[in-house]
């Protein structure tokens, strides 16, 4: 438990693990950025907080007369 | 001075002290028939005077070696880290989205109120029948809301105040919350409305401190859970097992979310020592960890593709992280926001990323652009928790005002 350790034990943990992550497989920003982009742009269409749903078709849009909040 | 700066000048200096007592009781002629002592001669000393004289300086740099040594090797290492994350860095991702069609003006209310709990409302999960959602508050209570007509289904009073965590399994069957006292316990939600649900109660986690965050894996059987003892921990819910502990953490873990069930068994997990960490659930191993924030972190969410993951923190910033290129891409900020961001989520399709603040504000981000398109004001106080419904067609946000808010 982190709480428990003391600040040497921290640090041997912190550094073994800046050890193994050095050595991580790393990708370029432009090669995943863009894949980011390209599976947003394929997904937007069909996020309804973007699109927007037609009054009927949404059930937490009231179905008109007063609305108390 | 620091404590442990202050310890290694006064061992020095008590390590000086005596070497050169010890010096000037060999340089006396009635304790010791050398004329010279060691610190005057070098070229005079004797193997007994110098074992001394090594035995007096080790002692003296041992305690200070170990500490600092460590630090150097840390401190060298996140920078070849920095480093090899910096020569693949070739672009931002604001760029590469300049060319995609910036997003129309967002008209979002609130379209329903959820009033009933008597304070703060800390955390709410929907049910995967996008209907139904629990929340949690510090009274002790945990209420289980249809979102469409508003009405409570059902109420459970926990033994403990702040109740920090609540989760809906999967099937729709089953609710797991905890708090203060230090456990996950899971409630089946019975067709009775009648039953007593606090008698079915199973506990099922047990850390040493309190639980800031729960959440079922793909099935109702086994529950992921982060605390304040800075570990995280999945378990078996039937037998009440650990099957895996997580350890890494240097203080408090706040926050955790699940990969999407397609991109396989990892999760993330945010906490007060500014650091995000991503862990493999079969081994139990951190396999990436970053370090960017200025403050605790207080909550993560995996982007809808699985490829990264967004952070809000009491920095008052929002930030993306790449998990393939392996740094954060873009952050989320204005000089106006100087509250912390305690809660934040994707929309279906990533596009949007809402962060509820400190300053009782909703902020919604394009994900892609890094720029703000709509605050949603109505929270009284502080907005606690937030999550976008599983179709995406809402959000839910919960606040210290002890309402919950549907927006669409």
């Amino acid at each position: 438990m982190a709480r428990d350790m003391s600040d040497n034990d921290i640090l041997k943990m912190e550094l073994e693990q800046l050890q193994k992550e050095v050595k991580n497989t790393r990708e370029p920003v432009s090669k995943t950025a863009k894949e980011i982009c390209e599976w947003v742009e394929a997904q937007a269409a069909e996020d309804p907080l973007i699109k927007g749903v037609p009054e009927d078709k949404n059930p937490f849009k009231e179905k008109g007369g007063c609305i108390i909040t | 001075m620091e404590p442990q700066l202050q310890g290694q000048v006064i061992r020095q200096l008590f390590f000086l002290i005596g070497a050169t007592s010890v010096n000037s009781i060999l340089l006396r002629k009635d304790l010791c028939s050398c004329r010279k002592g060691m610190l005057s001669s070098p070229h005079q000393n004797t193997p007994r005077h110098r074992e001394i004289l090594c035995f007096l300086v080790e002692m003296a740099a041992q305690p200070s070696d170990t500490l600092a040594t460590l630090k150097t090797e840390s401190e060298t290492l996140k920078t070849k880290l920095e480093e090899e994350r910096a020569k693949l860095h070739d672009v931002e991702l604001h760029q590469v989205a300049e060319k995609i069609e910036a997003l129309g003006q967002f008209v979002m209310k609130t379209r329903r109120a959820l009033k009933g709990h008597g304070n703060k409302v800390l955390c709410l999960d929907w049910c995967k029948d996008k209907r139904r959602i629990v929340s949690s508050s510090q009274d002790g209570k945990v209420i289980v809301w249809d979102a469409f007509t508003t009405n409570k289904e059902h109420a459970v009073t926990m033994p403990c105040t702040w109740v920090m965590a609540c989760a809906y399994a999967p099937s729709g069957c089953a609710v797991a919350c905890g708090g203060l006292d230090n456990k996950c316990s899971v409630y089946p939600l019975s067709l009775d409305k009648n039953e007593n649900l606090a008698a079915k109660k199973k506990s099922v986690a047990m850390h040493t401190n309190y639980l800031s965050a729960c959440c079922f894996t793909n099935s109702d059987m086994q529950i992921l859970t982060s605390s304040g003892d800075g570990t995280c921990a999945l378990w078996d819910v039937e037998s009440g097992q650990m099957l895996q502990s997580f350890h890494g953490h240097a203080a408090d873990v706040l926050c955790l979310d699940l990969a999407p069930s397609e991109t396989g068994n990892t999760f993330v997990s945010g906490g007060c020592d500014k650091k995000s960490c991503v862990w493999d659930m079969r081994t139990g191993q951190c396999v990436q960890s970053f370090e960017t924030h200025e403050s605790d972190i207080n909550s993560v969410r995996y982007y809808p593709s699985g490829d990264a993951f967004a952070s809000g923190s009491d920095d008052a910033t929002c930030r993306l992280y790449d998990l393939r290129a392996d740094r954060e891409v873009a952050i989320y900020s204005k000089e106006s926001i100087i509250f912390g961001a305690s809660s934040v989520d994707f929309s279906l399709s990533g596009r949007l990323l809402f962060g509820g603040y400190n300053d009782y504000t909703i902020n919604v981000w394009d994900v892609l652009k890094g720029t703000r398109v709509s605050i949603l004001f109505g929270h009284e106080n502080r907005v606690s928790t937030l999550r976008v419904s599983p179709d995406g067609t809402a959000f839910c946000s919960g606040s210290w005002d002890h309402t919950l808010r549907i927006w669409a």
